[in-house]
């Protein structure tokens, strides 16, 4: 909404405030003044002119010598415009004025014809371009109604205005309208509101005798009147409107659109004009449309309606689509001698249809949705007759044609001083709540501390004590209230044992130098399904897609985050940061539905990727880039940190690496896998050779076995033992692990890999695997023969099961 | 004897003296005080003496090896530093060199921020609760006073799976589900940050996903002087003991009344600059006090019970904080974007 103040002023009196002092005021009580506009700079010597003669230039086409009278002299100029002609009344800048953008008008000689001043354009005077009317924006301003010659232009055009654009919430339709922003701008300085004048002399006819109303969609029209106003001049509506209806945003159009367009942006009212001439019937039917009606809006396209649309109609067909759009048919025109005006209520949602299927969001309709003043309907039309009256030379009927079944009715909201000041935390008095009634312009009935408040109909939106209990607030202003603490049990706040895990996992993750990222959940239906671990690929039967997505690319919820986080890996990568660790902890959603019906299962993961550099220190000739063994050391020190044993066995995975790929086993468990990305598929995000692991946190934080208590350091020596086998290539380590640890005994404290070799020595296709074997007794030192019989043991096994000999 | 004695001692001092290394000490050594040297000669003489002598000259023979022994002792440390020194020099690194640095990752600057929220508001007793991202159209907007036909909930604003599932537009679900958990009978005080998600098309200020942290206080009696009182706490907290809160009326259908929290600007300390728009306040949260149609849904008595919620979005104050200025630095994850956060 933008609030001129030389027009708000015709309703309250602002007293000393400056525009950014009021604008500063209105913020803090509670509309937020997003922006003040001025519409001018501060000018001198800037008059009206009268263009007594005009001639042209001897020596240049385009140029007019003028002689002008500017009240105390008569002055030559040279004008360039081209709509300058003699007998205007016109904006002359004098020498000595200085206009927006420090242009001093000087004496000047133009190919020997001397200039003493400049007539000027509105937006030489600094006017913005979007409040000059379109005939106006490529000359010189003419004046077209009595102004007095000599007079500084400034009140005639409005240049000393300054505008609010304000910010309303969706609550605050009341000051959609300009009476309404004066109620709250009086509220705010203690003043009264001035309301318009709305009377208006009749002719004898009556209006009923010319129209008639009938309204058969009475839930969606409580109220329709008619006016009938005869003798009609279209004409410019006079400089003072124009000018608050450019300060307003609207651009000008003639008097009877304007005087509607004033009325509106007044009382936040719509109104609509039918030429009655052309409305083809004296009778008006308020109907909801049929299905398929046509209907042509004036802005000349052809609509097509349904039984959601209301129209008033002539009996016959709609000559407007209800408080959306009038027709083409019955348009206000330059030949317009009598109107029918139309001052009714609409009901927001029937009018929200419209506007929402015709794309037709207008300043009547948003007025409309939000839900207008009733007891502000017909004094609007009574507002618009009195203008019609003095600026349309119009012959009023009497009374309205009207169907009335609306509410007029003002709303209780009871409040108490005391239960005021419990919920404000405030010691508010009863008189100081009389005093912030009486600002607000409520009336209300006193039963000593209890308050029956009378809420005006303007104030739609305060229906409860809640309501009552803001605008208490607000007029007491926020500022005023104390800072207090709840005076309720003071309890400890704490993460729970999930959040502080998943605390735990990031430290983890960020330790052993992964970055986090934060990607989008939507992603394209085919990425979605990518990169499915196995655990959620069993459990989703088809990933969650949006109703109306807004584009493919963000149209489907994913099922991993790997492929989002590759996508990540491939920006970087193409911004020359080739070296890539990041995680990610987020959600993935798994339905179990084709058709989905209730909430997908939310899950969260942890996934990484990393390519590229993992060690590199140049000068020491140490360089190493991440493999396969990179995360999987990554994945297996979290893992053992969260105290869960798991296993890890080769997999096969869409999308991955055959040969280096391992899904991770918790007690049979699949929670998730580990490996290199399949070329082909790395390739379609430019990458090369990139690591992934994608875990199941769900599983990992519900299975966390780490109470720390503590355990006695051994007092004992261990004893070691290596052993080095000989076995087939393509036995898997991890299984040989498992028999030495099954075959070991009881003493084994721990056993792992030193070494791998295959080559030189070792026959084709075998393999050497080294392991060292730790033994310990914590109540005693072992034996040498104890140690000797377990490693045996040890040897038996890994032939049996593995045919691996000791390496000779 | 006991003349012997000193000359020996004076004797083989010189030589300790004169000895230039390791060696020649080691020949003073085995000269003086090795079995077959003058000393052991001494006191196997020491037999002959006379009782009354015998304890005297020992003494003296003793003090003598000593002062021998640390002779020896003092220069062959010397001689052995020596040795040192000229070992280290030649070991003589660059120490100017880079050193190995250690992988280290950090959090995402939005993660960052959520945390530090989260700790101060546990600090101030609230817990953490979260919730799911694809809602029920009942918690996302019903039980929070946006019935069906509310303006505020238009199709175009909100991610519809389908007529009665959506992407959660905020977070303030949470708490109603937290509230129904509670079943109306005891105070709730929770802060819930997590995705939200709007129809909007990612430009410099709008992502279709950003994040929220809101908080709920509800219990009897707390009044709208709490809202202010916890707010300062924290915007002090968070943005800095100079900076000053102000709040405004504003309009959220969960809540009545309703505010807008300012937090004085950084760059003009209230006076207006470009970064505040010229009006000195920066824009940081809305909240306001729990609708009662909200708390009646979730089982609270309104008659009884009340309370205040707010919320606020970690990416305007992460750009407000560190002036990053496109939304979608967050998500496009730049590593180069990444690692600026990750220093203490
Ligand atoms: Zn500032």
């Amino acid at each position: 909404m933008l609030v001129s103040l030389n027009w708000l002023k015709q309703y309250v009196d602002l007293g000393s405030e400056t525009p950014e002092s009021l604008a500063d005021k209105i913020t803090k009580t509670g509309i937020e003044v997003e922006g003040i506009e001025y519409v001018s700079e501060k000018l001198n010597h800037v008059v009206v002119g009268y263009v007594e003669s005009c001639e042209k230039h001897p020596d240049a086409d385009k140029l007019n010598v003028t002689i002008v009278n500017v009240g105390t002299e008569t002055i030559q100029i040279v004008c360039g415009a081209p709509n300058v002609k003699a007998g205007q009344h016109v904006i002359v800048a004098k020498v000595g004025a200085v206009l927006p953008g420090n242009f001093k008008i000087k004496k000047a000689k133009l190919r020997g014809v001397e200039s003493n001043g400049m007539i000027c354009s509105l937006q030489e005077l600094g006017v913005k371009e979007q409040f000059v009317p379109k005939d106006l924006a490529d000359g010189i301003f003419v004046f077209d109604e009595e102004v007095e010659v000599g007079r500084d232009v400034t009140s005639y055009l409005n240049l000393d205005d300054a505008i609010l654009e304000l910010g309303l919430t969706p609550n605050r339709s009341d000051a959609l309208s300009m009476l309404g922003v004066a109620y709250e701008v009086a509220a705010i300085l203690n003043e009264k509101v001035q309301l318009p004048n709305v009377s208006y002399n009749t002719s004898t006819k009556r209006a009923s005798e010319l129209v008639n109303v009938e309204v058969e969609a009475k839930e969606d029209n409580p109220y329709y009147g008619a006016f009938v106003a005869k003798n009609i001049t279209i004409k410019a509506s006079p400089l003072w409107m124009r000018n608050y209806l450019m300060a307003a945003g609207i651009r000008p159009i003639n008097n009877v659109v304007d005087i509607t367009n004033y009325v509106l942006l007044e009382y936040g009212q719509p109104l609509h004009a039918f030429d009655l001439d052309k409305f083809g019937s004296n009778q008006i039917v308020v109907r909801r449309a049929e299905a398929e009606e046509k209907f042509k809006t004036l802005d000349e396209e052809v609509r097509t309606l349904n039984a959601e649309h209301l129209v008033i109609t002539n009996g016959e067909r709609p000559h407007a689509l209800a408080g959306v759009m009038g027709g083409f048919e019955s348009e206000v025109s330059e030949t317009t001698r009598t109107i029918l005006l139309e001052a009714a209520y609409f009901d927001g949602k029937r009018v929200r249809q419209a506007v929402k299927d015709h794309g037709l969001r207008s300043e009547s309709s948003t007025r409309f949705e939000k839900g207008v003043d009733p007891n502000r309907v017909k004094k609007a039309g009574f507002r618009a007759l009195h203008l019609l009256e003095k600026y349309a030379d119009a012959t009023i009927c009497q009374g309205v044609s009207e169907y009335d079944a609306l509410d007029y009715e003002e709303k209780d909201v009871v409040i108490t001083t005391e239960r005021i000041n419990e919920r404000l935390g405030t010691t508010i008095s009863d008189d100081e709540i009389i005093v912030i009634l009486n600002k607000l312009q409520f009336n209300y009935t006193q039963s000593g501390s209890s308050f029956t408040v009378h809420v005006p109909t303007r104030r739609q939106d305060i229906t409860i004590f809640e309501d009552m209990l803001e605008e208490v607030a607000r007029i007491y202003g926020y500022d005023h209230l104390d800072y207090t603490l709840p005076e309720g049990g003071q309890f400890a706040g704490k993460l729970t044992e999930r959040q502080a895990l998943k605390r735990f996992v990031k430290q983890v993750m960020e330790g052993a130098g992964l970055s986090e990222a934060i990607t989008y959940s939507l992603t394209t239906t085919e990425r979605a399904t990518r990169l499915v671990a196995p655990d959620i690929k069993v459990k989703a039967v088809s990933p969650v897609r949006l109703a109306m997505p807004m584009s493919e690319e963000h149209s489907t919820l994913r099922l991993s985050i790997l492929p989002e986080l590759l996508a990540v890996a491939s920006y970087n990568q193409a911004r020359k940061e080739k070296d890539i660790a990041l995680y990610e902890i987020g959600t993935v959603f798994v339905s179990d539905e084709k058709e989905v019906t209730k909430q997908p299962k939310e899950l969260n993961r942890l996934s990484g990727v990393m390519q590229g550099a993992w060690l590199s220190h140049p000068f020491q000739q140490e360089q190493k880039s991440v493999d396969f063994y990179v995360a999987k050391g990554i994945v297996e020190t979290l893992i053992e940190r969260l105290g869960v044993d798991v296993q890890f066995t080769k997999a096969d995975i869409d999308g991955m690496h055959p040969g280096r790929t391992a899904e991770i086993f918790a007690n049979n468990q699949s929670i998730g896998f580990i490996g290199q990305v399949h070329p082909t598929l790395a390739k379609t995000y430019d990458l090369k050779e990139i690591y992934v692991f994608d875990l199941d946190l769900e599983y990992l934080y519900d299975a966390v076995d780490v109470e720390p208590r503590f355990v006695q350091i051994p007092r004992f020596p261990s004893m070691s033992r290596d052993i080095a086998l000989v076995m087939d290539g393509v036995t898997p380590s991890g299984e040989v692990l498992s028999t030495i640890k099954s075959a070991a005994g009881e003493h084994l404290y721990s056993v792992h890999v030193f070494d791998v070799y295959q080559g030189d020595n070792l026959p084709e296709g075998k393999k050497s695997l080294a392991f060292n074997l730790r033994y310990l007794d914590p109540t005693r030192t072992l034996t040498d023969e104890e140690v000797e019989a377990s490693y045996m043991h040890v040897l038996e096994a890994v032939k049996a099961r593995h045919g691996a000999v000791l390496r000779a | 004897m006991q003349e012997k004695l000193h000359a020996l001692k004076e004797e083989a001092l010189t030589k300790v003296a004169q000895a230039e290394d390791l060696k020649a000490l080691e020949a003073v050594r085995v000269g003086y005080l090795g079995k077959k040297g003058p000393m052991t000669e001494v006191l196997r003489g020491m037999g002959k003496l006379s009782p009354e002598e015998r304890p005297v000259v020992g003494e003296l023979a003793n003090k003598v090896r000593e002062a021998i022994t640390t002779a020896l002792e003092e220069k062959k440390q010397r001689f052995e530093a020596d040795v040192l020194n000229t070992q280290l020099k030649t070991e003589t690194i660059d120490v100017t060199l880079p050193g190995r640095p250690v992988n280290l990752g950090g959090p995402h600057l939005l993660t960052s921020i959520v945390t530090e929220i989260e700790d101060l508001f546990i600090g101030m007793g609230f817990d953490i609760k979260e919730g799911p991202e694809v809602e029920t159209d009942y918690y996302n907007f019903e039980a929070l006073n946006l019935p069906k036909d509310h303006p505020a909930r238009d199709m175009q604003d909100s991610f519809y799976i389908t007529e009665e599932l959506l992407l959660r537009t905020h977070t303030s679900p949470v708490q109603a589900r937290t509230m129904g958990e509670y079943r109306g009978n005891k105070p709730v005080k929770m802060i819930c940050p997590g995705k939200v998600y709007r129809r909007d098309t990612d430009d410099a200020t709008h992502s279709h996903q950003f994040t929220q942290v809101e908080g709920l206080y509800v219990d009897k009696n707390v009044r709208m002087s709490d809202l202010k009182g916890v707010l300062n706490q924290f915007a002090k907290q968070f943005f800095g003991e100079e900076r000053e809160i102000r709040l405004r009326p504003s309009f959220f259908p969960f809540t009545e009344p309703s505010v807008e929290m300012d937090i004085s600007c950084k760059v003009c300390h209230g006076k207006g600059c470009s970064v505040c728009k010229q009006t000195g306040w920066i824009e940081i949260l809305g909240g306001g006090m729990v609708h009662p149609d909200v708390l009646k849904m979730a089982g609270y008595d309104p008659e009884i019970y009340s309370g205040f919620a707010f919320g606020m979005g970690p990416e305007r104050i992460a750009m407000l904080k560190y002036g990053v200025d496109d939304i979608r630095h967050f998500y496009t994850n730049d590593q180069r974007f990444l690692t600026q956060y990750h220093k203490a």
